[in-house]
């Protein structure tokens, strides 16, 4: 019977020590290696192909998103090449897996760096993954193409970031909201960086244009026990609900809205995660109506878009669909390609130099990289979710928002960062 | 008072989740002691039994309840596969079970991953499901009114079973002195068997209840694996019971703490509630009388 016999001590000791194991590969992941810091690596450009590092999760928790993302950017270098590359040389894309593991996003930066030479990286989606990998770029002097929206307040001299900044997506979604005469809103997010610097700046806007903010609730990522909060949401008499929710949360959240007998119509929900994908796999019942800001749709009108989703349907799919960070990631090879060409060079000094002005027909529209802040002048749409799972655009910005992320154009926010 | 109401509903609802999800796991870790980190990978199986049948059966109520039983079959077959390749062999090591079947849920997941993909499925709840009663101005939504009763149902199942079977009896038997079951002429390994198949099968019948509430994909058994341990911990190795009065009573504490608070303080608030009781009643809420266990 002894055999059978197990103690409360030593159960906790064994779960604490898987945990202390997922921590501790954590803590084992240094980034930089001591004889090299400090010095640009040399990209390897001497050969026929180029290689470039695409830096995706392609497997744990993010993989869901960043696989879509890994694929729009080999479509990319698939198309650029078919085209006769860069500068006369072909791209060689090296895949590194981030694995949904912010340490190890700075360990595969370094290795696609000093390791494989290549001339750019493409990739992270998570705001914790690009300031993992951060310090690496700027350290090696190498550059990064960031494809997602994100919280703002950053700008490295080695990234590029092609995702909408905050005034271009947060900014412009009050403002529809304000518009259409919203004015109550309810804050709902989950737990970390990104919803918590975006509901800051939200109540900024909030007491200078008169809105209420009437609520605000966070819950852990991942989290899927929702009641609590749509009843305080329900009974907070809000107008809106800002939703800043990431991941697996949207579904119990958006689940548990329904069913407390809540919908578009009684108080609509705009959401600034919830892309053609996630419609997906959330369900069109619940979303149908919801609101969302992006700057890209697949229903956004255009022959660059037409091209673009037929091209990546008949690469991965026909009923696959595009998204925002998709095609920021596709345009963001494309952009690099123009700023390389621009430069007639691969150097990364060269090209930076060389990249403000440059513009593109993206399939959002017309795009130009603003060469100071390394942002892109995009537009912002928001969309509203049909029955048949896609996003119908019903308000844009009329042109392209130049980037602002420190949002030092806004008076309102400046007590802000 | 509605508020009052509300939220009380919400509690017992988040008690019947809980409930649903650590019952399994009263047999398989409650009475057999096996650490099965997998268990939440059988919640999954369930989910998409859900979602593979409702691609064949068009109507969400039958799929529903068709799956009911054949998500306990196939998750509960998945443990009895897993105990007779596996576990078995290793009852006389708990800290190695508990890296083994960690290693399985990892493969499960893997799994899920290559057959099913990456993103989440979704299936659709059948009508009835999806909306609520009022009654004045108190909402009970109807799916979590069909968890709250599906949780009743497999608690007053699992305790029939237990109390009045012979299979019952035996398991009972080898848990209290597995030695003295065994020289009485019990096959305790065929036993094993049989509570690991019961107990892995009750995940497969949480997952479908889940498919109601929350996503369905690859991960969705390590949401909630760790809250299923903490019901059994604290409800007492080896009781029912304390497993039901456990999960209602974290569940409405949960509810009344994330609407005075926040959802990441309650989580807090209520750990640490567990570890205090834990360090005043290590044993747990209820215990079982033998020699052996704790």
């Amino acid at each position: 019977m002894s055999g059978l016999s197990i103690s409360r001590r030593g159960l906790l000791a064994g779960i604490s020590a898987a945990g202390a194991t997922a921590a501790l590969s954590a803590c084992g992941a240094k980034t930089g290696s001591d004889t090299s810091s400090g010095s640009a690596a040399k990209a390897d450009t001497s050969g026929s192909t180029v290689k470039v590092g695409l830096l995706n999760s392609l497997s744990g928790t993010m993989a869901i998103s960043e696989v879509t993302v890994h694929n729009s950017l080999l479509l990319a270098i698939k198309e650029i090449n078919a085209s006769g590359g860069v500068l006369g040389k072909k791209l060689k894309p090296i895949s590194q897996d981030g694995a949904s593991d912010w340490p190890t996003f700075a360990e595969k930066a370094e290795a696609l760096i000093t390791d494989d030479k290549v001339a750019a990286t493409f990739g992270c989606w998570t705001s914790a993954s690009r300031k993992a990998v951060k310090p690496v770029f700027e350290r090696y002097k190498s550059l990064l193409f960031y494809p997602v929206q994100y919280e703002g307040l950053e700008e490295s001299p080695y990234i590029f970031y092609i995702g909408a900044t905050t005034n271009q997506q947060i900014v412009p979604a009050l403002d529809y909201l304000k518009k259409q005469g919203l004015t109550k809103l309810y804050l709902v997010g989950s737990d970390y960086v990104f919803p918590r610097t975006a509901n800051k700046i939200i109540k900024a806007y909030a007491k200078a244009k008169g809105l209420t903010v009437v609520g605000e609730d966070y819950a852990p990522l991942g989290s899927t026990e929702f009641s609590t909060i749509v009843n305080k949401v329900k009974g907070a008499g809000a107008d809106a609900v800002f939703n800043t929710l990431n991941g697996d949360s949207n579904v119990a959240f958006f689940k548990e809205y329904k069913s407390a007998g809540l919908t578009a119509k009684s108080l609509p929900v705009l959401s600034v995660s919830i892309a053609e994908e996630e419609v997906k796999s959330i369900g069109t019942q619940y979303l149908d109506g919801q609101l969302t800001a992006w700057n890209y749709y697949e229903t956004t009108p255009g022959a660059a878009n037409k091209k673009f989703v037929a091209a990546y349907q008949a690469a991965y799919g026909k009923d696959k669909p595009t998204s925002d960070p998709m095609e920021a990631a596709y345009i963001s090879v494309y952009l690099w390609k123009a700023m390389v060409e621009k430069a007639g060079s691969f150097d990364v000094a060269k090209v930076k130099a060389a990249s403000d002005g440059i513009v593109f027909d993206a399939p959002e529209g017309t795009v130009t990289v603003d060469g100071a802040t390394q942002h892109v002048y995009k537009t912002a749409r928001i969309g509203k979710v049909g029955s048949d799972g896609l996003i119908e655009e019903v308000w844009n910005s009329g042109k392209p928002i130049k980037p602002d992320p420190y949002l030092k154009g806004y008076s309102w926010a400046s007590g802000l960062s | 008072m509605t508020v009052v109401l509300n939220q009380s509903f919400t509690g017992i609802s988040i008690g019947a989740v809980l409930l649903l999800i650590a019952l399994g796991l009263t047999l398989t870790f409650g009475q057999m002691g096996v650490i099965n980190m997998a268990h939440g990978e059988f919640i999954m199986a369930g989910a998409y039994t859900t979602y593979v049948l409702q691609k064949s059966i068009s109507s969400a109520g039958v799929s529903l309840l068709v799956a009911l039983p054949l998500a306990f079959l196939v998750a509960g077959a998945m443990g009895a596969l897993l105990e007779w390749l596996l576990i078995r062999r290793l009852y006389t090591r708990p800290l190695d079970t508990l890296l083994v079947t960690w290693g399985v849920s990892l493969m499960l997941q893997q799994l899920a991953r290559d057959v099913f993909g990456a993103p989440n499925v979704q299936t659709a709840a059948p009508d009835i499901l999806t909306g609520n009663i009022s009654a004045g101005s108190v909402t009970f939504a109807n799916n979590r009114l069909f968890i709250l009763g599906l949780a009743l149902l497999c608690v007053l199942g699992l305790t029939l079973i237990l109390r009045f079977t012979p299979l019952g009896r035996r398991i009972r038997a080898v848990v209290q002195n597995r030695d003295l079951a065994e020289v009485s002429g019990i096959a305790t390994g065929q036993v094993d068997r049989i509570t690991f198949f019961i107990g892995s099968g009750l995940a497969g019948v949480a997952g479908v209840a889940l498919t109601l509430v929350g996503p369905i994909g690859p991960t969705m058994g390590t949401n909630y694996i760790v809250d299923a341990f903490l019901v059994v911990v604290v409800g007492g190795i080896g009781q029912l019971k304390g497993a039901v009065i456990t999960a209602f009573a974290l569940g409405v504490l949960q509810s009344v703490l994330e609407y005075s608070t926040t959802v990441s303080v309650a989580k807090v608030v209520v750990l640490v509630a567990i570890v205090a009781f834990l360090q005043w009643r290590p044993q747990g809420l209820y215990t079982l009388r033998t020699r052996s266990l704790a």
